[in-house]
């Protein structure tokens, strides 16, 4: 894993730290402890130890071939599914409770929307012993019941948020609120590519393993880079974790998929990277959010928790901003036929935010790609209630 | 109708010389001067700055608790702006931001009424960067003095990222206060300090805004550190819900003290806010005298 020297807290113009003084500090603390563990080769072991023998890395690469047929095109899926937990999440989760226990904070706080963050978190923490206090939109307790009740089992407090819209906007507020009271002994740990810096570079770090081993994989089993790499984009973690390997292949088109809803123009969607507009500050960073003409923050929409939310990582809109990375959105809809036709194709059911990603995978390639990466980023067992809900 | 800063409030007219001479700031502009003339002509230990939401519990609640913060005896008002996503407030806070939004006030509401109190006293808006950054730093700065604020408390603009919301507070003559924190280091606190117009904001708790029970031991340490280098005044806020709280927190060396969380519940729960909030006011105002 490679950590830079020095932690970015602008991509372009995005990014920064818009957070109450009270955090000011906690976030130098956090950085400086960021860097030293970047030095520290103790702790870089014990983190891969982990990640290997705990969490399952590395992942598989796949060639879905029933995929790729349907596709026209060659599909490679980096299972991020067949981790310990079932998604990416637990990559950052892991490295970021280590170094909360490294820096003495006996207390670890998260929020959650699908509820693999909220899992991911207090597996950690109940691997290294720690306190775990999980926010979880009220909306998104429903949504995502079996996470909760995974959470709970493995020592977790889940608190369910039940102001503004009680999904993951909500409960990310209330972690930094909760953090910014207890910040003493408390480390919270951001699921996500966003917040204030350190944090947005920090996750990126953590999740760029996807990306550096689906490289090397991919080389070895191809013989050449994708054409197009896919990825879905709440936050943008496993997107920018996929990435980030690849931004310096100038022949590898790096694709976001963010939630259409219920599509973009009647503003019932979770893709401000899409719709563009004018940048805006959420949870401590500047970046693409949905905002009205006031500034005030407006319910993002998706069936999928994890990409119900209205902001964006800072360096997807720097990404975005210099050309670097495309975003596009899948509606509702597409979303779960996708669901269901990787779920029928390949005997793999892909969580709902994943299917966004593998709904662009499916359609049409103005670009001729003839080899595709997609991040399978979690499993969708979470999301089988809400899905034959929907077609009820 | 319209006021200007300079000839409203009794406060600004009433021994500016006196304020100056007290804290010689190395800031200037007219809200700065008001804001130092209020502080130095405060009839007690402390300046009384209570909080008022813009359109809460409804627009014409929050005139009725403006009204009603004159007639008590405030020395300055801190009007608050609704937003969507209050990071540093609590749930009584937070709340009244969410009913305000529902009931449809806009910045545009909460700069008539901030026009109708800044006729009476100084007024101190508070709103969140995002608020600032969709009229844009320059504008937003420019339309609060038009509607006579004298002062722009923003909570999640940490002093690294302030350049340009300062520059713009500057120019305009609005005095952009500073936030100073418990966890605030010694050099941080200095440097927040510094830069601060109007008066230092020291939040009082490590946490966000609400009733607390106490006022906690690290207050009168911290007062004291920001004393030693501030020249603006310093108000003690986050916390204080009860008039024993706020004799504590002059006693303990506070030049003004923010009431917030006790007054807006007061408010969200009153049959007659205007009437309710004044009461509760009356016994802030007698403890600091």
């Amino acid at each position: 894993m490679t950590v830079e020297a020095g932690v970015a807290h602008r991509f372009g113009p995005y990014g920064g730290q818009y957070v109450p003084e009270t955090l000011m500090p906690a976030l130098g603390e956090l950085e400086a402890a960021w860097v030293a563990v970047g030095e520290d080769p103790g702790f870089q072991a014990e983190l891969a130890l982990l990640l290997r023998d705990y969490a399952g890395r590395p992942t598989p690469l796949y060639l879905a071939e029933r995929l790729s047929e349907a596709a026209g095109r060659e599909v490679w899926l980096k299972r991020e599914d067949l981790m310990h937990t079932g998604s990416h999440k637990l990559n950052n989760a892991l490295g970021q409770a280590l170094l909360g226990r490294r820096m003495g904070k006996e207390r670890i706080i998260a929020e959650t929307g699908a509820g693999q963050h909220g899992v991911a978190t207090a597996t950690a923490c109940a691997l290294l012993g720690l306190e775990c206090v999980v926010y979880m939109g009220e909306e998104d307790t429903r949504r995502q019941r079996p996470n909760v009740e995974r959470m709970r089992l493995l020592g977790a407090e889940v608190r369910p948020v039940t102001v503004g819209a009680r999904t993951l906007k909500e409960a990310v507020s209330e972690a930094i609120r909760d953090w910014v009271a207890n910040v003493a002994d408390t480390h919270y740990v951001i699921g996500s590519a966003v917040g204030p810096a350190p944090y947005p570079a920090m996750v990126r770090d953590l999740q760029r393993v996807i990306g550096d081993e689906a490289r090397a994989q991919l080389l070895e089993r191809a013989g050449a880079l994708p054409d197009r790499v896919i990825a879905c984009v709440g936050g943008g973690s496993n997107s920018i974790g996929t990435f980030t390997a690849f931004v310096g292949d100038p022949g590898v088109r790096l694709i976001g998929v963010e939630g259409a809803g219920e599509g973009l123009d009647g503003g019932r969607h979770g893709a401000p990277l899409t719709a563009g507009g004018r940048a805006g500050i959420l949870h401590g960073s500047l970046s693409a959010v949905m905002q009205d003409d006031e500034g005030q923050i407006t319910d993002a929409h998706s069936i999928s928790a994890g990409l119900d939310y209205p902001g964006s990582g800072p360096e997807h809109a720097w990404l975005r901003d210099s050309g670097r990375a495309v975003y596009c959105a899948v509606h509702d809809d597409d979303a779960v036929a996708a669901f269901r036709r990787v779920t029928v194709l390949e005997g793999i059911v892909p969580a709902l935010e994943t299917a966004h990603a593998l709904h662009h995978a499916l359609a049409p390639d103005p670009g001729s790609s003839t080899r595709d990466l997609v991040c399978l980023s979690g499993r969708g067992d979470k999301d089988l209630a809400e899905v034959l809900a929907r077609d009820a | 109708m319209r006021e200007t800063a300079a000839d409203a409030g009794p406060a600004a007219g009433e021994e500016p010389a006196q304020a100056a001479g007290r804290r010689a700031g190395a800031a200037s502009g007219a809200g700065h001067e008001r804001i130092a003339a209020a502080f130095a002509a405060a009839p007690g230990r402390a300046a009384l700055m209570p909080y008022l939401m813009a359109g809460f519990p409804t627009r014409e609640g929050a005139r009725a608790i403006g009204r009603a913060y004159a007639e008590q005896g405030a020395d300055l008002v801190e009007l608050g702006l609704p937003f969507s996503d209050p990071l540093a407030d609590g749930p009584v806070i937070h709340e009244a931001g969410t009913r305000a939004l529902a009931n449809g006030t806009t910045v545009a509401d909460a700069l008539a009424l901030c026009e109708e109190l800044a006729a009476r006293m100084p007024v101190v808006v508070m709103g969140y960067l995002n608020l600032v950054l969709a009229r844009g730093a320059e504008a937003f700065a420019a339309t609060l003095v038009e509607a006579g604020a004298s002062g722009l408390i923003v909570p999640d603009l940490p002093l690294e990222e302030s350049d340009e919301v300062l520059g713009a507070c500057d120019a305009a003559g609005l005095a952009l206060v500073g936030l100073v924190a418990p966890t605030s280091s010694p050099e941080r606190l200095r440097a927040i300090v510094q830069r601060a117009r109007g008066f230092v904001y020291a939040v009082s708790v490590v946490g966000i805004t609400g009733e607390r029970t106490a006022l906690a031991a690290h207050v009168g340490p911290l007062l004291e550190r920001v004393k030693g280098c501030s020249p603006v005044p310093v108000a003690l806020g986050f916390g204080i819900s009860t008039p024993e709280q706020a004799t504590a927190a002059a006693a303990a060396g506070a030049e003004g003290v923010i009431v917030a969380s006790r007054l807006m519940r007061e408010a969200g729960q009153a049959e007659d806010p205007g009437a309710a909030v004044g009461a509760l006011v009356a016994g802030f105002r007698a403890a600091l005298r």
